[in-house]
């Protein structure tokens, strides 16, 4: 049923309002970027959940600030501050971190190093640039106004190459994420994996900021791969879940900072935390039902 | 065809400890392992050396010595990770780390998965079918339900089929070293090297975990090469020992070698072989190794 009272009013029609937005070719983009954004942030942050690197995402994320900041003062394409800044110090975690260790102590001192320094940066970006108030809050809490259609062609070129290179090396990045020494003896590069990871991570993470913002970043990089492995212990299923989550909660994000007039990533992140406590709920009923009852399928077979 | 289902574990219970092994791959004329005078050396010191052994297809041998005498290294020597630093090393008939891969079993010195790791122990056990390969495998084809028949018969011969679908970390410590065993024979190696398989079990799984071991190794001739801190859960399994020592080291059978006799020449001070009412060996003046690093590099 259309509705007569305005524009903007939300129907619980929902195919009446997924075609009201995608008149707006603004909003068109939004959800193309969204998608992109949710898909790469959905498989990578799940291999970044299984080896427990959630602060080195962290501090990628942060860097986007920075980044952002940096491509502001200097005048040069927002992306690109986004791209160069992540993966630069993807780069130097790799570098400064001593033993391979993912979610090592080595590493999480090397990660805090780099936050710290990089942070400072922004702030000093921002300090140079005297100007325009409202652009610190769209870097740190994101924005889904006038994402032009060349930024998504960049989001998408840079997601096709990053989930090519993750498709290429998943098998024995799972390997050596679950099992490193195992895998090291099975002659898997596990160091040079660990590095490439943290580079598809930087990668990740700066096209998730330009969406989320800084801060928010983790609501797609984390929620949905973290609430995918409460649901199943299957690899494959759980990373399809993970990307299926994040799209689902981009999506519904999207539609809902257009009908009501609060931020996106407030959004996003309130869809993504509810699937999760969801998960966890449901998680945790199916444990008490085990404990009620029902014995194993298979008996030991020695 | 013989119905051999079930049977198996009867007969090799009731064999003699001196009755040859029955493999079921076909008897290699020549040795699977075989160390000559071979030594290793560590940041210029030389841990062991003067180590003979000769090992084939169906024997169970065990690496023993104190602690950071380099039993680990034995391992990592026979893996081609560390170059003998004299004498002869072969395995499987090459250079060691020439033939690694699908003929070579590896199980690294104990380690336990974190509780929350949201993955199978099935999955734990197909990562050592095909973890090393790139690409991302088909969900479907002849392929693919080969591999899957290949983990199922690994994790049978385990015995782990009724938590092997849990997540590994939610496994208790005697279940994921089974998964473990599994994985490392899911290629159906020629060599299983295991390094302490049974530190930090509780006693009925050391030798529930021992059995199996043996079981695996009689059974289906598999050469098994166990680096153990203590000889008394794999005894009676054992067809052979390596006991290392600084600067020296000694092979033959159980009975040869753990004696007062050989292990006090060995170590050049007094050590003294107890047996115990229940056939317990007690080795009582054992010297620990000076070094208090050795044997325990972490392997990265």
């Amino acid at each position: 049923m259309p509705q007569s009272d305005g524009p903007t009013a939300f129907s619980w029609n929902l195919l009446a309002d997924f075609q009201q937005m995608w008149s707006y070719p603004f909003m068109v983009n939004a959800f193309r970027a969204g998608a992109v954004v949710a898909v790469v942030a959905g498989a990578v942050g799940w291999f970044m959940v299984l080896r427990r690197q959630t602060f080195a995402g962290h501090t990628l994320s942060m860097v986007a600030f920075p980044g952002a900041a940096f491509a502001t003062l200097v005048g040069m394409s927002l992306s690109l501050g986004y791209f160069g800044f992540c993966v630069a110090a993807a780069l130097a975690i790799a570098g400064l971190r001593r033993d391979g260790q993912p979610g090592g102590a080595g590493e999480s001192a090397a990660t805090g190093v780099v936050q710290a320094f990089l942070l400072a940066c922004g702030y000093l970006f921002m300090a140079l640039y005297k100007g325009l108030l409202e652009g610190p809050q769209a870097l740190l809490f994101g924005s889904f106004l006038g994402i032009t259609g060349d930024q998504v062609l960049i989001l998408a070129a840079v997601a096709i190459a990053v989930l090519a290179v993750l498709a290429v090396m998943g098998r024995q990045l799972l390997f050596a994420s679950v099992d490193p020494q195992v895998a090291a003896g099975r002659g898997v590069r596990v160091r040079l994996l660990s590095t490439l990871f943290l580079v598809l991570l930087g990668a990740a993470t700066a096209e998730a900021a330009q969406i989320t913002g800084a801060l928010l970043v983790f609501a797609l990089m984390v929620l949905p791969a973290a609430t995918a492995q409460q649901l199943t212990a299957r690899p494959g299923r759980s990373l399809l879940l993970s990307v299926a989550i994040g799209l689902a909660v981009t999506w519904l994000g999207l539609l809902a900072a257009f009908y009501w007039p609060y931020p996106l990533g407030f959004f996003v992140s309130t869809f993504a935390f509810a699937a999760f406590l969801a998960a966890h709920a449901a998680r945790a009923l199916a444990g008490v039902r085990a404990r009620q009852g029902r014995p194993a399928l298979l008996g030991g077979a020695a | 065809m013989n119905p051999i289902t079930g049977t198996p574990a009867a007969v090799t219970a009731t064999r003699p400890e001196t009755a040859p092994p029955a493999p079921t791959r076909a008897e290699t004329p020549q040795p699977v392992l075989e160390l000559r005078g071979a030594a290793a050396r560590v940041g210029g010191r030389t841990l062991w050396s003067g180590v003979d052994l000769t090992v084939r297809a169906g024997e169970f041998v065990a690496v023993l010595g104190p602690n950071g005498v380099g039993k680990s290294t034995m391992v990592k020597v026979l893996l081609g990770v560390l170059p003998a630093a004299a004498g002869e090393v072969r395995v499987l008939g090459g250079q060691p780390g020439q033939s690694a891969g699908a003929r070579i079993g590896y199980l690294p010195q104990r380690r336990s998965f974190d509780p929350s790791l949201r993955i199978r122990g099935l999955d734990v056990v197909r990562l050592g079918l095909d973890g090393d390969r790139w690409g991302v495998p088909l969900p479907f084809g002849a392929a693919r339900r080969r591999d899957r028949e290949r983990v199922a018969e690994a994790v049978d011969l385990v015995g782990a089929g009724a938590y092997a679908h849990r997540p590994i970390g939610q496994c208790s410590g005697g279940e994921q070293q089974r998964l473990l065993i599994a994985q490392a024979l899911v290629r159906r190696p020629e060599v299983l090297l295991l390094d302490e398989p049974l530190d930090s079990l509780d006693l009925p799984n050391q030798s529930a975990v021992a059995a199996l071991i043996g079981r695996i190794c009689h059974q289906q001739g598999v050469a098994v090469v166990m680096v153990a801190h203590d000889v008394n859960p794999i005894l009676h399994h054992l067809d052979r020992v390596v006991y290392l020592a600084e600067g020296g080291a000694v092979a033959g059978t159980p009975a040869e070698v753990i004696t007062s006799e050989t292990l006090t020449r060995l170590y050049r001070s007094p050590v003294e072989v107890l047996r115990t009412a229940d056939g317990r060996l007690v080795v009582v003046g054992q010297p620990e190794a000076p070094s208090t690093h050795g044997g325990h590099h972490a392997a990265v």
